[in-house]
C-alpha cells in the first residue's frame, strides 16, 4: 500500500507500477514492459544509447540537475580500466523521500536503468549504495537482484546478449556527507567520506579511480521510460531543457504531505494547493524550501514559479532533490535556519575548515539569535560568514549550509529583527528547539 | 572472533561482491551487520573485520568515527530514533522528541538501565513527507503523535516485540 493517497493531476511515469500486487517482483515487472527497455539497448551501440538520453532532455534528480546523457559522454569508454556503474541511494537530503519509494515498490525499474548505464559506457559490474538507515530497502533489493540472475538478466550473459553485467548493494552506516559523489565513492571504498578534490570527476576517476557514471535512484529509474517510448517522448512530459516528471516529496504545513510523480515545469503554487490540498489550517503560506534544506528558502509571493531546473534558478533557488517543504504563517523564520544549519553542523564531515567552522560558528550565532541574545551586528555578521564559506570547499556541503541562511537572513529580515533586545520568539508554537 | 553461521555467510557474500584487490570496500558493510550481532563496535570486531578485507585496524578505527550509526557501546535492545529535522520540526517532531525524553528518561544517546531502550534524536530519515517519523532500530513508524509514541515504549518495556504493539504500525519491513 502507497503511504499516500496518488493525486489524479500526477503523471506516473516511474511510479506508474507503484499500486500493482507484488510489484516488487520480477513477475510483475515483466508483465508490465519489464526488461524491453534493456532489449532494445542491447541492439543498439554506445553512441546510440547516449544519444537516446541527451535527447530526452534527463537531468540528475540528486539536486544538481547535471543533464544526464552529458554526464555518460565524458566516461572514456577506450580507456583500459573497467568502468563502474555507482547508483546513489544515500537519500538524505532533509526533505526527500522518494529514492525510498522507488527501490521499495519497483527496484526493478532501477536495476534496468543502471543495465543499460553498463551498456552505454561497456562497464561490466554496478554497485548501489544504500544509506544505512534503510536496511530493508537492502533487502528488497537484494531479492531483486537474485531474481534478476535467476532470470539471466543479470550475470555472465544478459538476456542471451553475451554481455556480462553484475550487480551488487552496498550499505553504507549514516552520514550525509556521502550523498555528495566523491565523498560516497570514498565511503564505498571502505574509507571515511570525506570529499575528493575534482577534477578528475567521478566519469574518468572515480571507483576504485576507474571511469565511473555516479547518478541518484530516481536518475536511473527514468532510464528504461526513455529506452521504452523514446527519448523524445520523455523529453515531452516536461519543460524546454528539463526533460520528463519527476518524484516530488511535499512536506511540512500542507493537507495531504507526500511523494507525487508531477511533470517537470508543474507550477509551485498549483502543487501546494491542487496536489497538496493548500496550507493546513486554512492557514496563509509564509515560506517553501523548494528542493531540500539546502536551497533558498522563497517567500510566499515568489512562489508562483515552474518546477523545473532553469526556472527555480532564476528564482534565486533550486530544485534540488525535489523535496518541497512548505511552511505556514506561524513559522519561526530564525528557528527554521537554526534547525537547517544544526543538521549541518552535525553533518559536515570537517575536511575543510570553512565548512567545519562556518556551520559550527553559524549554529552558534543562530542559537543565540533565537534565544533573544542576539545583537543587531550578528545580523550581518551571519550573512558575512555564509558568504565567505560560499566555493571554498571541496564538496558542496559548505555552500548547501550558506547558501538557505544568507536567503533566510536577506529574506526574513524583519523577523530576525524582531528578536533582537532579548524579545521573546514571536512565534511561540514553533519555539521549540531541541538540543542534538 | 566467532559469528553466527548466518552472518558468516553474509560476510562472505560481502567479500565476494568487489574485486579480489579491493575488500577494503567490505568494511563498511561488515562493521554495521557485524555490530548487528555483537551489539557494538568492539576491538575485536574491529580486528576481525580488518583482517579479513586487508585493511589495518587503525584504518578500520578510523572508520568506525566517522559514520554516525556505527557505536563503540552498546544500545539499547530497543533503539528508539526521533527525527527532528526541518520537515519533522514543522509537525511535531520536537514535542515528539521531548515527549520520548519524559517518557523514558532518558536523554539524547542515552540507554536505559536495563539496556532495554536507547534513545537518539537523529537526522533526517527520508519519511519527510510522513512526519513526524520514529525508527526503532531498522523499523519506520510514519505519522506518529505522541499518544502513539507513548503506547510504543510501554509495549517495549513490558517486554513486547514492536510487531505486538498494535496502536502502532510498523511501515517498513
Amino acid at each position: 500500500m502507497l503511504y499516500n493517497q496518488p493525486n489524479p493531476l500526477e503523471v506516473k511515469v516511474l511510479s506508474r507500477r507503484f499500486t500493482l500486487p507484488n510489484s516488487q517482483s520480477i513477475e510483475t515487472y515483466l508483465a508490465n514492459d519489464g526488461y524491453k527497455a534493456l532489449e532494445k539497448a542491447l541492439g543498439m551501440t554506445q553512441d546510440q544509447i547516449i544519444d537516446e538520453v541527451k535527447a530526452s532532455g534527463l537531468r540528475g534528480r540528486g539536486g544538481a540537475g547535471f543533464p544526464t546523457g552529458l554526464k555518460w559522454s565524458f566516461v572514456p569508454r577506450q580507456s583500459p580500466k573497467p568502468k563502474y556503474i555507482v547508483v546513489n541511494a544515500d537519500e538524505s537530503e532533509p526533505g526527500t523521500c522518494k529514492d525510498r519509494l522507488l527501490i521499495e515498490y519497483d527496484p526493478h525499474q532501477l536495476i534496468e536503468g543502471v543495465i543499460i548505464a553498463g551498456q552505454a559506457v561497456g562497464a561490466e559490474q554496478g554497485y548501489i549504495y544504500i544509506r544505512g538507515e534503510y536496511r530493508y530497502l537492502i533487502d528488497v533489493m537484494d531479492r531483486a537482484i537474485d531474481e534478476a540472475y535467476a532470470r539471466g538478466v543479470l550475470g555472465d550473459n544478459v538476456m542471451g546478449s553475451g554481455r556480462k553485467f553484475h550487480l551488487a548493494s552496498h550499505s553504507g552506516a549514516g552520514a550525509y556527507e556521502c550523498g555528495e559523489e566523491s565523498a560516497l565513492l570514498e565511503s564505498f571504498e571502505g574509507k571515511r567520506g570525506n570529499p575528493r578534490i575534482r577534477p578528475p570527476f567521478p566519469a574518468v576517476a572515480g571507483c576504485y579511480q576507474s571511469p565511473t557514471i555516479l547518478n541518484n535512484v530516481e536518475t536511473f529509474c527514468a532510464v528504461p521510460a526513455i529506452f521504452l517510448n523514446g527519448g523524445a517522448y520523455f523529453a515531452g512530459l516536461g519543460s524546454p531543457k528539463n526533460g520528463g516528471t519527476r518524484l516530488f516529496c511535499l512536506s511540512g504545513h500542507v493537507n495531504k504531505p507526500g511523494v507525487y510523480e508531477l511533470p517537470m515545469g508543474f507550477n509551485l503554487m498549483r502543487m501546494i494547493n491542487e496536489v497538496g490540498g493548500g496550507v493546513r489550517g486554512g492557514k496563509k503560506l509564509k515560506a517553501v524550501i523548494p528542493g531540500g534544506s539546502s536551497c533558498p528558502v522563497l517567500k510566499a509571493d515568489e512562489c508562483d514559479i515552474a518546477m523545473d531546473y532553469d526556472s527555480v534558478a532564476a528564482a534565486k533557488s533550486m530544485l534540488g532533490s525535489g523535496g518541497v517543504v512548505v511552511m505556514d504563517e506561524d513559522t519561526c523564520m530564525v528557528n527554521a535556519a537554526l534547525r537547517i544549519m544544526k543538521f549541518y553542523a552535525h553533518e559536515s564531515c570537517g575536511w575543510c575548515i570553512p565548512c567545519r567552522e562556518g556551520t559550527t560558528w553559524l549554529k552558534k550565532l543562530l542559537t543565540r539569535f533565537h534565544e533573544g541574545m542576539g545583537q543587531r551586528s550578528d545580523i550581518v555578521l551571519i550573512g558575512d560568514l555564509s558568504k565567505n564559506m560560499l566555493g571554498r570547499t571541496f564538496c558542496p556541503l559548505g555552500d548547501a549550509a550558506a547558501m538557505p541562511t544568507i536567503a533566510f537572513v536577506e529574506k526574513f529580515k524583519d523577523e530576525f529583527e524582531a528578536h533582537l533586545d532579548g524579545k521573546p520568539c514571536p512565534y511561540e508554537k514553533s519555539n521549540r528547539m531541541v538540543a542534538a | 572472533m566467532t559469528f553466527s553461521p548466518e552472518l558468516e555467510a553474509r560476510f562472505e557474500k560481502f567479500l565476494a561482491k568487489y574485486p579480489a584487490d579491493r575488500k577494503r570496500s567490505a568494511v563498511i558493510p561488515m562493521l554495521i551487520y557485524g555490530q548487528d550481532e555483537v551489539g557494538a563496535i568492539t576491538d575485536e570486531l574491529i580486528n576481525e573485520v580488518a583482517k579479513r578485507t586487508g585493511a589495518t585496524p587503525l584504518q578500520v578505527t578510523e572508520v568506525v568515527g566517522f559514520y554516525s550509526m556505527l557505536h563503540r557501546k552498546p544500545q539499547g535492545k530497543y533503539h528508539v530514533q526521533v527525527c527532528t529535522n526541518i520537515s519533522c520540526l514543522l509537525v511535531g517532531g520536537a514535542e515528539l522528541w521531548e515527549q520520548a525524553c519524559k517518557k523514558t528518561g532518558l536523554g539524547h544517546k542515552e540507554t536505559s538501565k536495563d539496556g532495554l531502550i536507547s534513545l537518539e534524536e537523529v537526522e533526517c530519515m527520508g519519511a519527510c513527507s510522513w512526519a513526524p517519523a520514529v525508527q526503532v532500530n531498522y523499523d519506520f513508524y510514519h505519522d506518529v503523535t505522541p499518544e502513539q509514541l507513548d503506547k510504543l515504549i510501554d509495549g517495549l518495556a513490558a517486554g513486547k516485540k514492536p510487531e505486538q504493539i498494535a496502536e502502532v504500525t510498523k511501515v517498513s519491513c
